[in-house]
């Protein structure tokens, strides 16, 4: 059996240097929303793989950075 | 295995003390000198980190703060980090114990400093640790003690000092007593960089909590063998539990592993019925009829539906209100917090205020901490929110169950006839005094002042 190795792409967020400016919920509403706060609320598993582009726009777009995308291969 | 595999010298000339007594870590009587300490326990024995990682999983020993992580796999990421980073390791010694409801570590390091000392030390010439900090409260007696006890041995293997932590629920959290010590702040710093590979200095970091290191020194002296020989198959050994609230003898005991409830409260003359705080702050709620024949371990605490969290029992006076206490414990989180994050700046003082409405007769509440609970848990900089959702969520079971009667008299706007709050909650971040200048002297440090 032949296994193709690929690239898991997980999003992560530093809730402490979260400052809830929500812009990466615009940037992804398909798989981030925000909590009745502003902060985001992250899937717990990988992404999709046709979202990652988009997420690591979203990442781009934090004012503060907070948010990061994780690769782990399988 | 057993300790003489690793070490015969040290314990040949010397007896083991009974394995099968329960005053391990709290031997009758004043705290003995190191040369008393030494005659009861011998001389401690040196290990590598992967002797010692070993040890430690043989015996099964999880960190006693309240995390409950297995001690070996701690020390061998620690170890680990140090042969790739090539960085001498830093060990510290967490005897702040943050959450007021325990005493464990306060009694122990009154009356076994040697032992808490002996377990840093261990574990740092173990590790090739350069730097040892034995963490204690501001201005607690505890500092003056491991002061005594570090006198009495002029020549460790690496620097010791006793540096004094905020007296703060939070400012000994882990990650937040790293950064008060590279920085002075003592705020969590996240949970993105594990102090194993970056902690103190940008060094491995090993942060176990006082019993921990007393354990882990009776451990490397005696071996695993003598360490399980009371205690569960997958807990083997004792541990210290603080019960308080309303019981005749408030205080802190040693037993063994798996002791059922009934008796481990025994010791301190509670009630055998009537509800109790299990394992601190960030706690469950139980009823004790309901839990009399359960071990005092942590899987069988656990599977019985509440904690070992730091190891307190708060035992509720007769009518007691578990809504009242929790609404007052929740409080005193969200003023706890280091509001660094969303849920803990928001999360906490709206579960807070909800807890405090649906007391108050605010049906709406209970639909709100259903929604919001799930939603805090887990996204947090550090554990503080997860504890008080935890706290919160078993309180809702209970009562939305056995005290459904009581809920009801809350809600239809019926007198709570609760006797006064027993739980014990130290002073919030805000309403902390200014702390007091305090005696110099070479061995207590704090950082932030060093130039």
């Amino acid at each position: 059996m032949i296994t193709r190795s690929r690239t898991e792409v997980t999003l992560r967020v530093d809730p402490i240097a979260c400052r809830a400016h929500g812009l990466c919920a615009e940037e992804l509403p398909e798989a981030i929303t925000l909590d009745e706060w502003g902060y985001p609320i992250l899937p717990s598993g990988p992404l999709p793989p046709e979202l990652v582009r988009r997420a690591r726009a979203a990442a781009a777009a934090c004012p503060v950075l907070a948010l990061r995308l994780e690769q782990r291969r399988r | 295995m057993t300790a003489t595999q690793f070490d015969t010298g040290s314990l040949i000339g010397h007896d083991m003390p009974d394995p099968y007594a329960t005053d391990r870590l709290l031997p009758k009587g004043r705290a003995p000198s190191l040369a008393d300490h030494l005659t009861r326990l011998g001389p401690l024995p040196r290990s590598t980190s992967a002797q010692l990682s070993q040890l430690l999983e043989a015996a099964g020993l999880l960190g006693r703060g309240g995390a409950g992580f297995p001690t070996g796999r701690k020390v061998a990421a620690v170890a680990a980090s140090v042969a790739a980073s090539r960085l001498p390791a830093v060990v510290v010694a967490n005897c702040c114990e943050g959450d007021p409801t325990s005493l464990k570590d306060r009694v122990l390091v009154e009356r076994s400093p040697h032992l808490v000392v002996d377990g840093a030390l261990h574990a740092a010439e173990a590790l090739g640790a350069d730097r040892v900090v034995l963490a204690v409260h501001d201005d607690s007696p505890a500092r003056f003690t491991l002061a005594a006890a570090l006198a009495e041995r002029p020549q460790t293997s690496c620097e010791v000092t006793v540096v004094e932590v905020p007296d703060r629920y939070i400012a000994s959290e882990a990650t937040a007593l790293v950064r008060y010590l590279n920085s002075g702040d003592a705020r969590p710093a996240g949970r993105l960089v594990p102090i194993w590979e970056s902690g103190v200095g940008g060094r491995p970091t090993l942060v176990d909590n006082a019993e921990t290191l007393a354990q882990l020194a009776l451990i490397a002296r005696f071996g695993p063998a003598w360490f399980g020989a009371i205690g569960t198959a997958a807990e083997p050994g004792t541990c210290l539990v603080t019960i308080g609230g309303a019981v005749r003898r408030p205080g802190v005991v040693e037993v063994a592993h798996g002791t059922p409830l009934a008796s481990v409260l025994g010791r301190a003359g509670a009630p055998s019925t009537g509800w109790a705080l299990l394992g601190g702050l960030a706690g469950r709620w139980v009823e004790l009829s309901a839990i009399a024949g359960v071990g005092f371990s942590t899987a069988e605490l656990a599977a019985a539906g509440g904690t070992r969290g730091v190891g307190s029992i708060i035992v509720l006076p007769p009518g007691g209100c578990v809504l009242g206490e929790t609404a007052r414990i929740l409080r005193y989180h969200a003023d706890s917090g280091a509001r660094q994050c969303g849920p803990c700046m928001f999360g906490l003082p709206a579960i807070a205020a909800d807890m405090t409405a649906l007391g108050s007769g605010d049906r709406g509440a209970l639909e709100r901490l259903r929604r919001r609970l799930p939603v805090i848990n887990g996204r947090g900089g550090c554990g503080h929110p997860d504890g008080a959702v935890a706290l919160a969520a078993s309180a809702l079971a209970v009562l939305t169950t056995r005290e459904g009667s009581h809920l009801h008299r809350h809600l239809t706007g019926g007198r709570c006839q609760a006797p006064p709050s027993v739980v014990p909650l130290g002073a919030a971040a805000a309403s902390r005094p200014a702390t007091p200048p305090r005696p110099g002297g070479s061995v207590i440090d704090r950082p932030g002042r060093r130039s």
